[in-house]
């Protein structure tokens, strides 16, 4: 049963099975991009009051923390960071086998009320958003909620955008776009590369 | 896996995931809304040929906060009782589309049986006295939650274990875990041929309570399950309780804080006394709540990926 499955998120690969394509954001590139979503959450929001910042499973994690901790450098006050788990809500869970779930962890005063920013990686098909749309349901009900994306490749599958895009990266479906980060991947960049056999 | 029929259809992979999800599931059962839409569009019919209200009513509460619909079917008021024969029960059940058959019933090796007659996830909720392996999942997952790892914490399962399929589960879960178990009852209800047994699973055997309780790190208590004696296997209920008995002399003998479980119900005042089921140390209420968690995961690990998995 709960084999050990790949995380199909996962978007590091054994550097010798594909094409390791080039970087389109460095370190630097990443991290100026995140300096600005923060300052655009902070001006959209007027201010960090009431601000829940949620990332999702995996790379919208440390991106959410990172966001977070700039606007609290900025404010000087600490904003709420959170994660959202979206696996159980999948409209593809039927097509793999069953992944165990992650933590979510939402801040102890909720999200009732507030501005949810919801902080992912790659912005793709949009169903993850979807997904996380509806885990939101069942935890509250915020005043608003947004996204802010590292990366949005285009190709929506549903009627969703971004608020906040740290780039846009027009790419064909054939492409693969790898967002790597410090906390998981040992170091930042955003590559794209053609889609292996793997793929 | 497709079905689980048996603690030994786990692998200690297995056994961990579970506990990593159930974990997911309890934080689940703390919100305002406990509701997942995990197995939307998916059923589960819980068939129990035997009285039993935790393990029904928790199995219901897992299916219903994944979204799956659930519907229960006892042995007394169905065709059953008309003498309609187990295959065709099931056969029946799961001709109306059923993904998933949750089944406790008196025949030892029943959900074996019924697995290789049907399409349908075979999830074993008791089969006479072989085995109940969710049962033995919640319990370790609630201790695990209490002591951590347990890996080499000395466990006492102690009670009329010729007649528990809880027992028996346990003893496979916990040796898996690396746990050092000892299991206790009066000779009449060792279960026969448990001393080969214990050379290859790795547990110990004592008759003598006392000499096991002042060095474990979690007692056990099993039910003594006298609807399945027929005969007499001690002579008085109050000698039971003397010798194998939880009582409160015992319960001061216990290194403090030492979890207490028992997977109910309990007879409160043969097996174990008010005050140690009711201590501040016992686990029961626990385990009830473990058994929601625990439940929901190992439905969703069986049903929610693809056909194939």
């Amino acid at each position: 049963m709960p084999a050990h499955q790949p995380d199909p998120d996962a978007t590091t690969h054994d550097p010798g099975s594909i094409d390791p394509g080039h970087v389109v954001l460095d370190a630097r590139d990443i991290s100026r991009a995140l300096t600005r979503i923060s300052h655009e959450i902070l001006e959209r929001n007027k201010g960090p009051e009431d601000l829940v910042l949620l990332g999702l499973h995996t790379r919208g994690v440390p991106l959410a923390r990172r966001i977070g901790e700039r606007i609290t450098s900025v404010e000087g006050a600490p904003v709420a960071v959170g994660s959202l788990d979206v696996t159980m809500y999948r409209d593809d869970l039927r097509s793999h086998p069953a992944r165990g779930p992650q933590k979510t962890v939402v801040p102890p005063a909720g999200i009732d009320g507030r501005t949810v920013v919801l902080v992912d990686d790659v912005l793709f098909s949009g169903r993850t958003i979807r997904a996380a749309l509806d885990a939101l349901n069942d935890l509250g009900r915020p005043s608003a909620v947004r996204l802010a994306v590292l990366v949005d490749r285009g190709h929506r599958e549903l009627p969703i955008r971004a608020d906040h895009v740290g780039k846009n990266l027009p790419s064909a479906r054939s492409e693969r776009v790898s967002v790597r980060l410090e906390e998981i991947d040992g170091h930042d960049d955003v590559r794209i590369s053609q889609m292996g056999d793997h793929a | 896996m497709k079905h689980l029929l048996s603690i030994n259809d786990l692998s200690v992979d297995d056994i961990e995931t579970i506990f990593t999800t159930a974990a997911e599931m309890h934080d689940v059962q703390r919100r305002e809304v406990k509701k997942l839409p995990a197995l939307r569009g998916r059923t589960v019919i819980n068939l129990f040929f035997e009285d039993s209200t935790r393990t029904r009513s928790s199995f219901e509460i897992a299916g219903k906060w994944l979204s799956a619909d659930t519907i229960n079917i006892t042995g007394k008021g169905s065709s059953t009782s008309k003498g309609e024969s187990l295959r065709d029960t099931v056969l029946t059940v799961c001709a109306m589309g059923v993904d998933a058959l949750v089944m406790r019933h008196h025949a030892s090796g029943s959900a074996q049986q019924v697995s290789e007659w049907v399409d349908a996830v075979v999830i074993n909720a008791g089969d006479g006295t072989h085995e109940h392996p969710t049962q033995a999942l919640l319990d370790a997952y609630a201790l695990q939650q209490r002591l951590g790892s347990l890996e080499g914490r000395r466990i006492a399962v102690v009670g009329d274990l010729t007649h528990s399929r809880v027992f028996r589960s346990n003893v496979l879960c916990l040796t898996k875990l690396g746990a050092d178990v000892t299991v206790v009852a009066p000779p009449t209800l060792m279960p026969s041929g448990v001393e080969a047994w214990s050379k290859s699973a790795g547990f110990a055997t004592s008759y003598d309570l006392d000499q096991v309780l002042p060095t474990a790190d979690a007692v056990m208590m099993l039910r003594v399950q006298r609807e399945r004696m027929n005969g007499a296997f001690f002579p008085t209920a109050r000698e039971y309780t003397v010798r194998y008995g939880l009582t409160r002399d015992r319960l001061a003998a216990l290194k403090p804080d030492t979890p207490i479980l028992h997977p109910g119900p309990m007879n409160r005042g043969l097996e174990i006394a008010a005050d140690a089921a009711d201590a501040a140390q016992s686990l029961v209420l626990d385990q009830v709540s473990a058994g929601v968690a625990v439940r929901m995961s190992v439905l969703y690990h069986l049903l929610a990926g693809e056909e194939s998995a």
